[in-house]
């Protein structure tokens, strides 16, 4: 292709490099994201996942341009609407390992309805939150996570809204599978990402992820000085009210590692008895059968 | 009513919770099962319990497609029917009312007032409906009929309830029956016969069967009058034919859910109404841009905003033609009645797979929500299914394939995920041939113009694929009318009744709204001698598109905007008020107050 430089992509990775998409990123130097990027490469390969088993489905941001960069199936979808494309793939093609990335205004702002119903309905998805606590493609405005007086574009005197804290909010609508992760420990991180695709069900991981142009506030020195693994507090998994209190510390210690792993609620996909059998309904036959369709009409005669 | 032809129309007239749902299928079931073809129009409000609805069900040996103009039976479930509707019935027909808790109106000479003492033929029976089978019981006998055939109707209503219910019902019917012998005059001719039994359903069972036999694999919703029917009958199939339904939390999730279903390879669809589709438009814009193919129902209510959620209109065709925003092409169909909400689902969806785009079918509530016979073997559940230029397996070198080809028809080639040797990403941001986006790289204005060109070429071959609208009716009539979707019926009656006075009188039906047979239209309407648009809206949204791809004008308009339909006469007397030169631009005036 004229224009930009475009690579092929790799039929079998080998190397967390072989799940590099057509293109690099054009975040930042420095940008959080690199290391997300860089982690799921390296979930992907420990898994042994194939491209073509994986669909990577986004919504629109810095943080959303993920697909084009990561070799897999992938949609880049509207603003906020991840999560509901997501579902009608999953449900769809179950046989799919869906996994959506996004940031914070996408998925805690505009596509809130849809976190809240997605992680209630337990779908089998892995949502990668690349949390900035700014909005960074709009050139630095407030967002959901920002911290209450805060000076952004939009913000200049300080913001004088209460933050979103996207674990508690997961865990009170359901989601099985809740954790936070830090985009400068990419091996925590890949860890926390091999659990989350493993895991059947709805799994948040959302990350700190700092935008080093408009985020002056949440540095990765302000986090890196902060952050505490679970994994060392001996927190408890299954413990829905410690893992909200852990969830809303928030000053010289901010936890990250799995709040919450509930693995008795099935996945919708497991629940919904038209995939008992007969595989994903992508793949069935279209037509009606004889028999189905005389059903039909003798309920009308 | 043409002469040597049978017609008979019926109301019921209540409260919403008097349960006149129940009478009424029940006497629709006992009339198509004997072969009468038949129309439903059911007002109402958008409550639960009070109100008033009104149910008018016009029966014929012929078909039939609009609620008509006359009525012959009335039956008055409360006192405000009685004083709302009985000045309807002329000479010849029926009253049928509770004397306990309703006064008779002044009827008009020759209508024949039905009491029913319903205590007394209840047996003092607690149960509030029961004058409900009671007037069964009489109307059956009124028409000439048998007990048996009503009786098998309310065990066949009734089974799933109890020997118990059965039998009290049974009982009920049988006492109006048999107080309807004593009492009153049944019809001169009792209920003609027709050729065999015939089906029933409505406009909302056809749009999802049309769903079903077009293969949908995955239909979402949310709720939303008039539309909600066809998510009702998704459920109820949905695990007897292998449909995915999901009830979503909004209309941007349903729209978007059905992208992603659609795009993993499912056949996906989703019906709503106006209001709902305003939610869905962006998510429309994205199954352009994406290429994905992708059928959105809009069933239109009387708005703007929540409007009128249980009257009828024909006012969103502006809202379909600029959902989303850019410049693109989707395909919009409106149905002319439920056999044909019923085959344009299958149609559109073959045109919309062939072209990977997204495809709108844009009908109303007096379709959707109406009640047709319909002959059983007319319904073909297995119509020919085209998905595309698809790529569901096989394996192919990664780098080689290009998910948006620029290719001669426009037409790409469409992997499905999960293939191995064909991933790719497909973008709402505009993208190259290989799918990276152009938008964040730098703006290419060739690659941009390129992509537009190839992403419009598709739609320019669905055209020929498209039947293009003919004129129904004597070619050198004196008037064409000309009409889009759910009025075709209605103005078919109407062009028979202007016959009898003397007024020849031809259609043009428009299904097909995009793309647009412009240059048959042209044809059509320059060889007609006066041209009339009707339609169920205030400012004439066709004929402002006509004029727009056309740009031909017509002699005059019918227009009506009150939330209820248009029935036969109120475009009779249109077309001779404009014929006699009196207005070009006529409003019928609303009788039934509903």
């Amino acid at each position: 292709m004229d224009g930009i430089d475009t690579r092929q992509l790799v039929l079998d990775p080998e190397t967390a490099n072989d799940y590099k998409g057509r293109v690099d990123p054009d975040w930042c130097p420095g940008c959080g994201d690199f290391g997300v990027l860089n982690s799921m490469r390296k979930a992907c390969l420990d898994m042994g996942l194939k491209p073509h088993e994986i669909l990577t489905v986004s919504g629109i941001g810095c943080s959303s341009n993920f697909p084009g960069y990561f070799n897999s199936y992938g949609m880049h979808t509207l603003h906020g609407r991840a999560l509901a494309v997501a579902t009608g793939a999953k449900m769809a093609n179950h046989e799919l390992n869906v996994v959506v990335t996004g940031g914070d205004g996408d998925g805690y702002g505009i596509g809130g309805n849809h976190f809240t119903h997605t992680a209630r309905r337990n779908v089998d998805l892995t949502y990668i939150v690349m949390d900035n606590e700014i909005y960074g493609l709009t050139t630095g405005q407030l967002s959901p996570t920002s911290s209450l007086d805060m000076k952004t574009k939009s913000s200049p005197y300080g913001s004088i809204e209460f933050p979103f804290n996207p674990i508690t909010s997961a865990i009170m609508n359901g989601a099985t599978f809740v954790a936070r992760g830090f985009s400068s420990d990419t091996r925590h991180l890949s860890m926390l990402m091999q659990q989350a695709i493993e895991h059947k069900g709805f799994s948040l991981i959302s990350i700190f992820s700092p935008c080093i142009t408009f985020n002056h506030d949440n540095t990765v020195k302000f986090f890196k000085r902060r952050v505490k693994k679970l994994e060392d507090e001996n927190h408890d998994t299954g413990d829905w009210k410690a893992a909200c209190e852990k969830a809303m510390v928030w000053g010289d210690t901010i936890y990250t590692g799995l709040f919450l792993h509930v693995k008795d609620r099935p996945s919708l996909d497991a629940a919904e008895p038209v995939l008992d059998e007969g595989g994903p309904i992508a793949h069935r036959t279209e037509a009606l059968t004889k028999e189905q369709g005389d059903r039909i009409i003798s309920r009308m005669m | 009513m043409s002469s040597g032809q049978f017609e008979f129309t019926l109301a019921i007239g209540g409260a919403a919770g008097q349960g006149i749902a129940t009478p009424g299928s029940i006497l629709a079931r006992l009339f198509t099962r004997r072969g009468l073809w038949l129309y439903a129009y059911n007002a109402y409000q958008s409550i639960i319990r009070g109100g008033h609805i009104y149910l008018t069900m016009r029966i014929s040996d012929r078909q039939i497609y609009s609620h008509g103009d006359s009525l012959d039976m009335l039956l008055c479930l409360n006192q405000d029917t009685m004083d709302r509707h009985l000045g309807l019935l002329g000479a010849g027909g029926r009253a049928i009312y509770n004397s306990d808790t309703i006064k008779p109106g002044e009827a008009a000479d020759g209508v024949q007032l039905c009491p029913m003492p319903v205590k007394q033929l209840s047996n003092r029976s607690r149960n509030r409906v029961i004058q409900n089978t009671i007037a069964l019981g009489v109307i059956t006998n009124l028409l000439g009929l048998e007990f048996d055939v009503l009786e098998q109707a309310l065990k066949l209503q009734f089974g799933r309830k109890g020997d118990a219910v059965v039998n009290e019902n049974v009982t009920a019917a049988r006492a109006g029956y048999d107080y309807a012998i004593e009492n009153f005059q049944p019809l001169s001719e009792p209920l003609p016969t027709g050729a065999k039994p015939l089906a029933l359903w409505t406009g909302n069972d056809a749009l999802a069967m049309g769903g079903a036999a077009a293969g949908v694999k995955f239909y979402s919703a949310y709720p939303m009058s008039p539309s909600t029917g066809v998510l009702h009958w998704m459920a109820r199939n949905a695990r007897d034919l292998g449909i995915m339904v999901r009830q979503a939390e909004d209309e941007i999730s349903v729209a978007n859910m059905v992208i992603g279903a659609a795009h993993v390879g499912a056949r996906a669809m989703c019906a709503t109404s106006g209001g709902g589709f305003a939610l869905m438009t962006e998510a429309v814009g994205s199954a352009a841009m994406m290429e994905i193919p992708a059928v959105f129902i809009n069933v239109m209510r009387a708005g703007p905003s929540t409007g009128v959620p249980t009257k009828t209109e024909q006012g969103d065709l502006w809202q379909a033609l600029g959902a989303s925003q850019g410049d693109f092409e989707r395909l919009i169909v409106a149905p002319t009645d439920a056999l044909d909400a019923f085959n344009v689902v299958p149609e559109i969806f073959n045109l919309c797979d062939q072209a990977q785009c997204p495809g709108i079918v844009i009908t109303d509530l007096l379709i959707s929500e109406g009640t047709f016979s319909a002959d059983p073997d007319g319904i073909d559940l297995y119509p020919e299914i085209d998905r595309g230029e698809m790529i569901a397996n096989g394996a192919a070198p990664n780098g080689e394939y290009l998910r948006y080809k620029d290719t001669e028809s426009g037409v790409s080639p469409r992997a499905l995920p999960g293939v191995p040797g064909y991933a790719h990403v497909v973008a709402t941001d505009e993208h190259d041939q290989d799918s990276v986006l152009i938008s964040d790289e730098f703006t290419d204005p060739h690659k941009r113009r390129r992509m537009v060109e190839k992403r419009a070429r598709k739609i320019a071959n669905i055209i020929e694929q498209i039947p293009a609208p003919e004129l129904q009716g004597p070619e050198d009539a004196d008037v064409t009318l000309i009409g889009w979707g759910s009025t075709e019926g209605v103005i078919g009656e109407a062009i028979e009744q202007l016959a009898d006075k003397g007024i020849t009188a031809n259609q043009l039906a428009i299904r097909w709204i995009v793309p647009f047979h412009a240059q048959a239209v042209i044809n059509a309407v320059s060889r007609a001698k006066r041209t009339i648009i009707v339609e169920n809206n205030y400012s004439g949204q066709f004929y402002r598109y006509l004029r727009s791809e056309t740009g031909l004008s017509v002699d005059g308009h019918i227009r009506k905007y009150d939330g209820e339909p248009f029935m036969p006469h109120h475009i009779v007397d249109g077309v001779i008020e404009q014929v006699a030169g009196k207005t070009d631009h006529y409003i019928p005036y609303q009788e039934i107050m509903v």
